[in-house]
């Protein structure tokens, strides 16, 4: 938490959808450790500037840098892969898939962290989610749909 | 949730998307204010909350003037 230098650093991105363009200029800058929250009313940005850091909807112009690398071209694997995990609006669990093989399906330890999220770790964050292992994602509630949203992404060992 | 996310911001870096206002001042260090693809303001929340822009954009200002009488 020393580090200083940016994790993520938005400078000056231009997103469009079509012809329309929904961003002027985004930059959003976070460090190791800390916690920036995005604030808006409705269309005014804030999943968009998620959607262009993930790459779903790549921004046209500016730069997206994470751990100093550019990522603004990159497809949205190539950027999961470096370390972002989301947890996505609404959700996206997948719904044919078990609970276990939600949270297993992406897992891994790219970045190499020293005492990785593993399958216990969720389930001692979340008990309910071991308890809800073999059902299927189709079949969660809402409030158990966020804890596998939440527990999926953080199986992927973020790189923070 | 606001729980959870205190526990897990020790171990990870976190932006939030997040509508509920007391949660969003609560957890966050600091906090980019978007209007119209444009970021009118980036600061800690208490800066956030004192923002003139941003207290018109977003926190309603008119219910500060009517909490004034």
């Amino acid at each position: 938490m020393a580090d200083t230098a940016p994790l993520l650093e938005v400078d000056g991105i231009e997103t469009c959808y079509g012809l329309s363009q929904v961003l002027f200029g985004m930059s959003l800058s976070i460090r190791v450790g800390e916690m920036v929250a995005l604030m808006g009313r409705n269309g005014m940005g804030k999943t968009t500037t998620i959607r262009s850091i993930m790459g779903m909807t790549s921004a046209r112009a500016g730069s997206i840098r994470f751990g100093g690398q550019e990522v603004r071209s990159l497809p949205s694997y190539r950027i999961a892969k470096l370390g972002i995990g989301l947890v996505p609006e609404g959700r996206q669990i997948f719904p044919n898939l078990t609970v276990y093989e939600n949270l297993v399906a992406a897992s891994g330890n790219r970045a190499g962290n020293a005492d990785p999220w593993s399958i216990e770790k969720i389930h001692a964050l979340f008990p309910r989610l071991a308890e809800r292992g073999t059902n299927m994602g189709v079949t969660l509630s809402g409030g158990e749909q966020q804890m596998l949203a939440i527990g999926r992404a953080l199986m992927t060992n973020p790189n923070c | 949730m606001v729980a959870l996310l205190k526990e897990l911001r020790k171990e990870v870096t976190i932006v939030l998307v997040e509508h509920d206002m007391e949660a969003v001042f609560a957890l966050a260090d600091r906090i980019t204010v978007l209007v119209y693809g444009r970021v009118i303001a980036s600061d800690v929340p208490d800066a956030i909350r004192r923002h003139e822009e941003v207290k018109r954009a977003y926190l309603g200002e008119q219910h500060v003037v009517v909490s004034h009488g």
